[in-house]
């Protein structure tokens, strides 16, 4: 009997398989007629009717990108790991900005009750805009499509950070906390030897949550203003009718976003603790 | 009458009743301890025994009264007074040493890395501990995890320790285990110790005086038993002395039928009782050297 392991790869695969292979069938271009007609001679025999392309033509593509995903022929012809790296730079940036705001400000509204209860409506009101609805704004104020992307990151991911920094610093068990005074520790040495490490599991879930969100946002973030990054490059493709790039760049964003979710799942693993 | 190391004058605590009216939990508790005593407090559920405790630790405030140690009036937490919580209050972050460091380093900021290493490795080596000193409370059973608080309020080498019911949570078995423990540590370290317990053997194993309070609300101290038996105690032989016999009967009638109505001098100060006065001291397994220490004892239940 093979391990759980094994058996669900074999599974996946599988699904993997039945799944191209269904999609290859449905996308076939239908028999070829017995003969083409004057207007298809004239136009070089293209078929008309546009179809998705087959899981075939996307491989194919994706082996031709990956093998030189860095090469730059100009402002509309970027390898696909330029944009990805354009779009990973501003969702960085805009991330570590909340984050030097969201940690601080979480931890002062989670240890003063008097500032939770100040902030907490202008929070409420703010967190559920759209970060696109803040587009305009920014591209006015900031008058900088690249920084204006950078801003709207920040504004989204700075919500999960903040508030579940301050619930799980508010929530840190008041045991812990008496440990700290009984031990005549100040309030900095406190919060940074017993109540950081006792709320930064939750604050890694917010940081996670964050990090997901900030990547859902950056595609339409650069559908919006454009030039480069791998939600332009969507865009653009599109523009240009170019389907297996469309697809081959939807699964690189999954990829990519899968990649950023695992490296704050690792961080989580190490600042986890047992009760 | 000379002042003694830690005076508890006039204790009160008031909440409000969540109708609008005032809860008096306990009030007017006056006590005091001297340097080196062992002593347990010992009442019902609700009398407010946590709360005076809290209050010597300075985690908690009275709603009267005051408490002076060393002719200081306490406010707030400090590093003379450690700390031993029921639910161990180890930092689950942190390996069994490394909780035991970070006391020791709050202590004395100015001792190097390998002088505190060396002081709380001692420590947990006392209570038996030095083969755990990498795992996480996690990975320990609930007596160890309560034996690193106990080796780690014994560290900090506080002038007054409290002791919060701390085997209230452990079966019989480790309980007995780690008693043991701690008469050992006590007899090395003869620190002045304020203990909750719930049991009545325990309280008798280990202190040389035994608080008993009054139901609350508006609970008192009312009296304070001398354990008439000489130290060092073992929990193995303790029952072979008759004082000891005395001392339980007494204290399990108090709880029983008088706790409700009982009630202190008209000065506030809990009556003094010898039970085991005049019981002949014959311990098989302790009648040794202690007689003088004994003597000192019964001078200090005197004085105070």
């Amino acid at each position: 009997m093979a391990s759980l392991n094994v058996r669900a790869a074999l599974l996946s695969v599988s699904f993997l398989i039945l799944a191209l292979g269904l999609w290859e069938m449905a996308t076939q271009p239908p028999e070829a007629q017995t003969g083409l007609t004057e207007y298809e001679m004239l136009m070089g025999g293209v078929e008309q009717e546009s179809r998705v392309p087959p899981p075939s033509a996307v491989i194919k593509l994706a082996w031709a990108e990956l093998s030189d995903p860095f090469y730059d022929a100009g402002a509309n012809d970027k390898g696909i790991g330029i944009q990805l790296a354009y779009s990973v730079y501003r969702v960085l940036t805009g991330y570590l900005a909340a984050m030097a705001i969201a940690l601080p400000v979480g931890f002062l509204i989670g240890m003063s009750p008097l500032m939770y209860k100040a902030l907490n409506p202008y929070i409420q009101v703010l967190r559920p805009i759209s970060p696109l609805a803040w587009m305009p704004l920014a591209l006015f104020i900031i008058q900088d499509s690249d920084a204006s992307a950078i801003f709207v990151i920040f504004i989204c991911s700075i919500w999960p950070m903040l508030l579940n920094t301050a619930f799980g610093v508010a929530n840190v068990r008041q045991d812990w906390v008496n440990v700290a005074r009984t031990h005549e520790l100040g309030p900095l040495r406190t919060a940074i030897t017993v109540i950081l490490p006792a709320a930064a599991p939750t604050i890694l879930t917010g940081m996670r949550i964050s990090i997901g969100i900030a990547w859902l946002v950056i595609v339409a973030a650069e559908m919006l203003v454009g030039g480069t990054g791998i939600g332009y490059y969507v865009w653009n493709e599109w523009n240009n009718l170019d389907l297996a790039s469309v697809i081959f760049s939807i699964l690189m964003i999954g990829v990519v976003g899968m990649l950023l979710d695992l490296a704050l799942g690792k961080a989580q693993k190490l600042v986890e603790y047992k009760e | 009458m000379s002042k003694s190391f830690l005076e508890v004058d006039g204790l009160s605590k008031v909440y409000p009743d969540g109708q609008g009216g005032e809860l008096t939990v306990f009030e007017d508790i006056r006590f005091a301890l001297e340097k080196g005593e062992f002593v347990c407090i010992i009442g019902h559920s609700g009398c407010g025994k946590s709360t005076i405790l809290n209050v010597l630790a300075g985690l908690d405030e009275a709603s009267a009264g005051n408490v002076v140690m060393n002719g200081k009036e306490i406010k707030g937490p400090g590093l003379e007074r450690g700390v031993v919580f029921q639910n161990y209050s180890l930092l689950p972050w942190k390996t069994t040493l490394n909780n035991i460091v970070f006391a020791v380093r709050a202590r004395w900021p100015e001792w190097s890395k390998e002088k505190v290493k060396e002081h709380s490795e001692r420590y947990l080596k006392m209570v038996g501990l030095d083969h755990a000193l990498n795992r996480k409370p996690s990975q320990l059973s609930g007596g160890m995890r309560q034996r690193v608080s106990i080796a780690r309020a014994f560290a900090t080498q506080p002038e007054l320790l409290l002791l919060d019911e701390p085997f209230g949570a452990l079966d019989a078995l480790t309980r007995g285990v780690i008693q043991d423990e701690l008469v050992k540590i006590w007899e090395e370290t003869r620190q002045t110790v304020f203990m909750i317990t719930h049991d009545v053997d325990e309280a008798i194993l280990l202190s040389d005086r035994i608080f008993l309070m009054s139901n609350g609300p508006n609970a008192r101290i009312a009296e304070s038993v001398k354990v008439d038996i000489p130290h060092p105690r073992a929990r193995a032989t303790i029952f072979q002395n008759p004082a000891y016999h005395k001392t339980r009967d007494y204290l399990v009638d108090f709880l029983v039928n008088r706790s409700g109505s009982a009630l202190p001098e008209k000065d506030g100060t809990p009556k003094i009782v010898e039970p085991a006065k005049g019981v002949a001291q014959s311990t098989p397994a302790s009648a040794d050297s202690e007689t003088e220490s004994e003597s000192e004892t019964a001078a200090r239940a005197v004085n105070a």
